[in-house]
């Protein structure tokens, strides 16, 4: 954004003082994320930057924490990594499947009600989670699936849903629907269309929606605070847990690998973003 | 039509009904799709979310114990004591629940109506064991004076009704006093009301915050080229991606009172190294992280609008005579105005019904309406408290949500 050799220089001023502030916010933003990483490799058991750090000084770093985390027998982060991942994967698959097939239905032009539908499809991601945990917690109790893998499964699914109707809907709102027409003139029943023609051109956003409601899950402590016992804990119940009790710096070296796995999830929802707007740009 | 021959399709049906079959088959088509989702949330969410409604208003404890006393008390006034027949239903039910080991539950529920109950119900119980048949009036009046008090029995009879919307009042801060009127409880414990001023004021104030932060970043993102807004934008989403957790905790070591900002303001000079302020657990940690936390919402919908604007506009408005600013006023900003609402609504809805952070570094002072249910939820078990409060906060979280469908249409909702 360079500046024209005739601007007067109270704009000048004023333009880098612009630039100045959307530095600091972007600061705010970012620098948080980059305290974590090096104090989870502290030697010492303190929070904070000890003077062995400031110096460099290789013996004040250690991976002591990193080895607590996989070995550590206090907190169970190997069983609530495990259960993180299952209930994730479960919740995400669960909430494709509905919520793409909802999708479909809904971008139908012919769809009655569909505001109304919509908007009651979306309520989980609006209403607060707090309630949402509530309720779940009183229907899940009612049929006996509190403090279960499925109940907590199923209850992710609500919450994940929302995110997988709206990047599929906003996919198939570029979607011409000239091409399944043609392939069902062509004799192809509408299962096969569906897998051949509109599942490839939709998928990187059914994979967004997905990624959506993997993160939600992955990272869900409010509903599951009610829903959990003592043998479905994840991992940001231990998170959560840890920070109540005692900020230690095994969680720092749990959140910095928490950190790794968002960077790996936002190069893929990136690319995936890119590559359905080129797939959309061809239909056009 | 009538006149006109109609026009038919191969099979020798009109092609208008055989059009609108098409349409209805396709109209059930759609529809179908949609319905596993539909069931499965409204199974699992809906009907529960309405469930907690009836759990809310939902009173039928103490009706249930004492069946017997309130059938009799239909007949009597409440203005003097009741008669022998209400004294005799009671001693009946009461030695029911004494003997079930439940009479613990009534005497708390009574003692919430009345104060003093709890402690004569107690005398009431070890006595009733040498009772003798008939005049239990004299009898129960025996044990304690205040049985000779018409309150206690007023406050009884309060309680008769299965349904009660106290736990709204309650939520509130008012209750509704021994004559049946709606007052407000004592200064010193109104408590809830300033929950709900306090979120909507953390709410209000992350709101604007994270507008004016969001404003300027969203519309350098907006004007750079491609290939560095790509890189800022890395900036608004890792932070969007990440675990709310991770966020916090970042927070909470860095707001801590020997942490990096308050080493910063040391090394500033802007305080003394003994007088290190306390950043965390109270308001102030609330508003810095849930600020940081929220801003990636705001900046998504501000961008992708700004995006849309042509800065052709602005050169304009320019080449007429106008200065950068007021183009900026009369120009550019009305046009950011959808992006706006809709960035601050969302924050808003999001804000006011957070939890996580608050929790974590809010302190005593910091807490806001979200925490005081899950209080109810986890600690004192009033559910139905905990219900009633949620479905207040519902409420206004679903008007602010009909007026953003009304602004932006929640089809609109972009992710990323």
């Amino acid at each position: 954004m360079a500046l024209p050799k005739y601007t007067e220089p109270h704009y000048r001023i004023w333009h880098y003082f612009y630039l100045f502030v959307c530095g600091c916010v972007f600061f705010f933003l970012i620098a948080p994320l980059f305290v974590i990483f090096p104090l989870s490799f502290n030697a010492e058991e303190f929070l904070v930057f000890t003077d062995g750090m400031k110096r460099l000084d290789p013996d004040a770093f250690s991976t002591r924490w990193y080895k607590d985390m996989v070995y550590g027998t206090k907190n169970p982060w190997g069983l609530a990594a495990r259960n993180s991942f299952i209930i994730a994967i479960f919740a995400t698959i669960g909430s494709i499947i509905l919520g793409t097939l909802a999708a479909l239905g809904l971008s139908s032009r012919h769809m009655p009600y569909k505001g109304l539908i919509m908007a009651t499809l979306i309520s989980p991601m609006i209403v607060p989670l707090i309630i949402s945990g509530v309720a779940i917690f009183f229907f899940m109790a009612k049929v006996g699936l509190a403090a279960t893998h499925l109940g907590i499964i199923l209850a992710h699914i609500i919450l994940g849903t929302p995110f997988v109707v709206i990047t599929v809907t906003a996919t198939l709102s570029g979607f011409d629907h000239s091409i399944t027409r043609a392939a069902s003139s062509l004799g192809s029943n509408p299962f096969n269309t569906f897998m051949k023609i509109t599942l490839p051109l939709i998928l990187p956003g059914v994979i967004s929606g997905g990624l959506f409601a993997f993160v939600t899950s992955f990272d869900e402590v409010v509903v599951v605070l009610f829903l959990a016992g003592l043998d479905n804990t994840t991992i940001p119940i231990q998170m959560w847990t840890g920070l109540r009790e005692q900020l230690s710096p095994t969680i720092l070296a749990v959140a910095t690998c928490l950190i790794v796995l968002s960077v790996l999830i936002l190069v893929t929802a990136e690319l995936l973003r890119r590559r359905s707007e080129r797939l959309r740009g061809i239909n056009r | 039509m009538s006149s006109e021959q109609k026009i038919l399709s191969t099979d020798g049906i009109p092609l208008e009904e055989s059009l609108k079959k098409a349409e209805k088959k396709n109209k059930i088509k759609a529809f179908l799709l949609v319905t596993p989702l539909l069931l499965f949330l409204i199974i699992t969410y809906i009907v529960p979310i309405a469930d907690m409604f009836s759990r809310s208003i939902d009173d039928k404890m103490v009706t249930n114990m004492l069946p017997k006393t309130y059938k009799a008390m239909e007949q009597w006034d409440g203005k003097e004591l009741p008669p022998e027949e209400v004294f005799e239903a009671f001693y009946l039910d009461y030695k029911i629940l004494v003997k079930n080991k439940t009479a613990g539950k009534l005497q708390t529920q009574l003692n919430y109506e009345k104060n003093g109950f709890k402690s004569v119900l107690k005398k009431l119980a070890r006595k009733q064991k040498k009772f003798e048949e008939g005049n239990y009036k004299e009898q129960i009046m025996k044990v304690h004076k205040r049985w000779r008090n018409v309150d206690y029995w007023r406050a009884i009879k309060r309680r008769a009704p299965a349904y009660t919307y106290s736990k709204y009042l309650k939520g509130v801060d008012m209750y509704s006093n021994e004559d049946g009127k709606i007052v407000q409880v004592a200064e010193d414990r109104r408590i809830h009301r300033i929950l709900w001023s306090r979120t909507l004021e953390v709410a209000f104030f992350v709101t604007l915050f994270c507008f004016l932060m969001a404003y300027p970043i969203a519309h350098l993102l907006a004007t750079l080229p491609m290939k560095y807004s790509n890189l800022l934008m890395i900036c608004v989403l890792l932070p969007f991606w990440t675990s709310l957790l991770v966020r916090t905790a970042s927070w909470m070591i860095l707001l801590q009172q020997q942490g990096i900002v308050n080493d910063f303001f040391v090394w500033i000079g802007l305080v003394t190294d003994d007088n290190r302020p306390e950043m965390m657990y109270n308001k102030t940690g609330t508003y810095v992280a849930m600020t940081q936390i929220l801003l990636p919402f705001m900046v998504l919908p501000l961008y992708s609008v700004m995006k849309t604007i042509s800065p052709s506009l602005m050169r304009a408005g320019k080449s007429l005579g106008a200065t950068p600013a007021v183009a900026f006023f009369k120009v550019y900003f009305p046009l950011t105005i959808p992006g706006i609402g809709a960035g601050c609504l969302l924050v808003f809805i999001l804000a006011i019904g957070y939890y996580i952070t608050p929790a974590l570094v809010g302190g005593a002072s910091g807490t806001l309406i979200s925490n005081q249910i899950a209080y109810h939820m986890k600690s004192t078990l009033d559910w139905s408290f905990a219900s009633a409060m949620g479905l207040m906060l519902l409420t206004g979280v679903l008007v602010i949500y009909w007026i953003y469908n009304k602004l932006v249409g929640v089809d609109n909702i972009k992710l990323g």
